[in-house]
């Protein structure tokens, strides 16, 4: 885009920046340069520092070393004002936006050049233009907590545009949208680059990389190991700069001919924890030997759809079948007797008990019976230490020694904890939440080997997950859910990723339907 | 009858003044995400040592100033201790309570003359008096309205103007989005820290000032416990209130009204055991609690700000 002969000056430019946190590098001697009307891709795997780099830009954290210039001139960046008076915005991965405040509030909080007593319907106004200009409708006078997710990022957006911010910070942004609207987002960022703006887009996928941007920075363990031209790359070579390793895309799935029904939901229907209806009826099959797989927006009833499963939230109406057996609203224990196993989209928070060592953690499920106690209900310690350091070989699990905290261990390794146990007590039936969330490339590519591991031992497996690609590669059919509702179930191998996307935007397909 | 009636409503709203003024400060004060449980502790200090002070200088309006500093430096000790310190709000919250309880006791046993054995129990200084607005204070009902000491006129004033600052101006903007999301608040330029010292202050100043009513207006003179935990039903009252401080006046005027009718009962000579009546407001506030801790989980949106109690750290991950 920019001539490097006529020497452009760069809008934005950090040098050595270095961030430590009690234990780890977040940020070694890291370099980026962003020209005007370029959009920059941050690639690297979750912990690799690209968010860390992004905060220190906004000023929400303080480098240890390194130097930051904006149009030429040396700045320190000590607070968020201080960066949008720069003209530095971002938009979080998690969104900063106050729930209970309408977009118009949200979109001014924090903003001095206003009178004491704003006067929002003027607000409201100049968000409407600049809406219609970008193509980003929202309603500026709606509460954050009525609009999707999706709608949320424009409000993000929006607020960068209403400040008047030049360079934008997307902190891996599609993580939340359907296909198309990621394609939405792709062209507004155009427009804004085309007006001399300029845009770092963090992700940790390959194709976004090449969709959006001009230039790519790749971070590994918090060192910047490679500056590309985006045009002069590819995927394959991205990918294997990011993990430092080559990676295989596609898992083996062998055919295989499903059996008996495992479980079976017949028009299930239950409320959020607002008391407002998640699941509208919802409506499956899963057979021995099958994954079904999940897909849709985050929001829209997945959660929900686990918790119903495992007998954590009540079913309003309707039926769940384990096996032939109903299960619908019975306790949680019931449902583990019934040989159903669940990773819980939170991990720290549902999954693992963060204070008590890994050893223990492991033996949550069987501690009840021989041999991890005896008929008294009295523990062995001794048989669940032997008990976990099997189940840590086996797994894999990366950690000191069995007596360890949980806590400290990343948030790979106790996934595959989490995975050890739960599959180890699996004898019918696995639901999997969001297995993959979070995890870096290695860690995705064990938990997704371990589920197929368990589908071709005859198992049933739910998976949820926001992740297309991953749908696509590891699940044998998949349900798209839109508000508490089935859109259509199609196979995987046959499946369109357009289909998929416009079902999870809310469109049904009656051809969809016929399975 | 509406001799009756006016008489409850003058009674009530004397009743009353003292509780508004520490709810709209404990509004303000969990609006900025901070649970202050200092109030029994800061409203008695308000009261002892406004009483003193308008004993010894005579001066009714440095007395409220005194209050209001004793108040806010007590507020301005929870702020440190769990803004900075980050301590636990509860803890840090009842200890300003036991602190100030006890500490307001000493004074009152150690402020006063000699001639009292340097008690204040049992002195007489000056007092607000109830100022008559010529002709709307002799209406029926409504008069006692426009027959008040003037701390409570001021009220008139303060609870629109504590509604309009927190819902329709920058600031309010401000203090509502720390108590909601202070990673947002930050992130969007507003310095948290600072949001939440200040409102924790001016919450304290607002609770001294409701404690030197009690002393200067409505039970003229100190005496131990003056507040009769009054500083315990404002935490209740705010939740009544829903932190909306223009919602304010009705919980106050609820207790006031318990208050008023409890007395008039009394008066009247009824077969009722005074006991049973003292222990009306508190039966009240704990039937409060309840109610709206259930309503809160039938209705959806309505609640404590979203981060009330939890300290905030800008590079925690």
């Amino acid at each position: 885009m920019n001539d490097t002969q006529e020497t452009p000056v760069p809008i934005l430019e950090m040098r050595g920046i270095t961030k430590r946190f009690p234990g780890v590098l977040a940020n070694d001697h890291v370099d980026l340069e962003l020209y005007p009307g370029e959009v920059l891709a941050l690639l690297g795997e979750n912990g690799a520092g690209k968010s860390t780099l992004m905060n220190i830009l906004v000023g929400l954290y303080r480098p240890d070393e390194g130097e930051i210039y904006v149009r030429g001139r040396r700045v320190e960046i000590h607070s968020p004002r201080d960066a949008a008076a720069l003209g530095i915005g971002m938009v979080h991965q998690n969104f900063m936006l106050v729930p209970t405040m309408t977009v118009a509030e949200n979109i001014i909080l924090g903003l001095r050049d206003l009178p004491f007593v704003p006067d929002l319907a003027q607000v409201s106004q100049r968000i409407r233009e600049i809406s219609e200009r970008y193509n980003l409708h929202v309603d500026p006078d709606a509460y954050i907590w009525q609009l999707s997710v999706g709608e949320q990022q424009r409000v993000e957006i929006l607020k960068l545009i209403y400040r008047g911010a030049e360079i934008l910070i997307l902190d891996e942004p599609t993580a939340v949208l359907t296909p198309q609207e990621a394609r939405e987002l792709n062209k507004v960022i155009h427009m804004m680059t085309a007006e001399g703006k300029s845009a770092i887009f963090i992700t940790h996928k390959m194709e976004e990389v090449m969709e959006f941007s001009d230039w790519v920075r790749v971070l590994r363990q918090g060192k910047l190991v490679a500056v590309k031209r985006t045009a002069e790359t590819s995927p394959q070579e991205l990918a294997r700069l990011m993990v430092g390793r080559e990676v295989l895309f596609r898992l083996e799935r062998k055919p295989r001919e499903p059996g008996d029904v495992v479980l079976e939901l017949q028009d299930v229907h239950a409320d959020d924890d607002k008391g407002l209806p998640a699941l509208r009826g919802v409506s499956f099959t899963i057979r021995e030997g099958e994954i079904l797989g999940i897909a849709g927006v985050a929001g829209n009833g997945q959660r929900e759809l686990a918790e119903v499963i495992t007998g954590l939230r009540k079913v309003k109406a309707g039926h769940i079948f384990i096996n032939g057996e109903e299960v619908t609203n019975k306790p949680p224990r019931e449902i583990i007797t019934h040989g159903v196993s669940h990773i819980p989209a939170d991990r720290i928070g549902m999954g693992a008990v963060g204070n008590l060592p890994v050893a223990d953690n492991l033996a949550m499920k069987g501690y009840r019976h021989e041999p991890l106690s005896s008929k008294l209900g009295i523990l062995n310690p001794r048989r669940i230490i032997d008990f976990a350091r099997r189940l840590i070989q086996t797994y894999r699990i990366a950690t000191p020694t069995p007596q360890t905290r949980i806590k400290f261990l990343s948030g790979g390794n106790i996934q595959k904890a989490i995975l050890a146990r739960e599959i180890n007590a699996c004898k019918g039936l696995l639901v999997a939440v969001y297995p993959s969330r979070g995890l870096d490339v290695g860690a995705t590519e064990a938990v997704r080997k371990r589920l197929l591991e368990q589908r071709d031992a005859g198992k049933a497996v739910l998976l949820i997950s926001e992740d297309l690609e991953e749908l696509l590669s590891v699940a044998d059919r998949i349900a798209v859910l839109f508000e508490g509702q089935v859109m259509g179930i199609v196979k995987s191998d046959e499946a369109d990723i357009e289909l998929l996307g416009l079902m999870m935007a809310g469109i049904k397909d009656p051809a969809m339907l016929r399975m | 009858m509406i001799d009756l009636i006016t008489s409850l409503l003058a009674i009530t709203m004397r009743a009353g003044a003292s509780l508004v003024y520490a709810t709209v400060g404990e509004i303000y004060t969990e609006r900025s995400g901070i649970l202050n449980l200092g109030l029994e502790g800061m409203m008695l200090m308000g009261a002892v040592s406004s009483f003193a002070v308008a004993y010894y200088t005579g001066s009714l309006v440095l007395a409220v100033l005194m209050a209001m500093l004793v108040g806010g430096l007590l507020a301005l000790t929870h702020a440190f201790l769990t803004v900075t310190m980050r301590a636990n709000q509860v803890v840090s919250g009842l200890s300003i309570t036991l602190f100030g309880s006890g500490l307001a006791s000493f004074l009152g046993q150690r402020l006063g003359p000699a001639e009292n054995s340097h008690y204040l129990v049992g002195l007489v200084g000056p007092k607000f008096t109830p100022i008559a607005v010529p002709g709307l204070s002799q209406l029926p009902l409504v008069g006692p309205i426009f027959n008040q000491d003037p701390l409570t006129y001021i009220l008139y004033l303060l609870v629109p103007a504590a509604w309009f600052y927190l819902y329709k101006t920058r600031a309010g903007l401000e203090l509502r989005a720390v108590g909601e999301n202070p990673r947002t608040a930050d992130a969007m330029g507003v310095d948290v820290v600072k949001v939440r010292y200040l409102y924790t202050t001016i919450g304290g100043m607002l609770t001294g000032l409701g404690g030197a009513h009690l002393s200067l207006a409505y039970t003229p003179g100190w005496s131990e416990n003056i507040t009769g935990g009054r500083g315990w039903i404002v935490i209740a009252l705010v939740i009544f209130a829903m932190w909306n401080p223009a919602r304010a006046v009705l919980g106050a005027l609820l207790f006031g009204g318990i208050n008023a009718v409890q007395f008039r009962l009394q008066a009247a000579g009824t077969n009722i055991p005074a006991a049973y009546l003292n222990m009306l407001p508190y039966l009240t506030t704990i039937v409060v609690l309840v109610a709206m801790t259930w309503w809160e989980a039938l209705s959806k949106r309505i609640g404590a700000p979203a981060a009330l109690g939890k300290p905030y750290m800008r590079e925690e991950k």
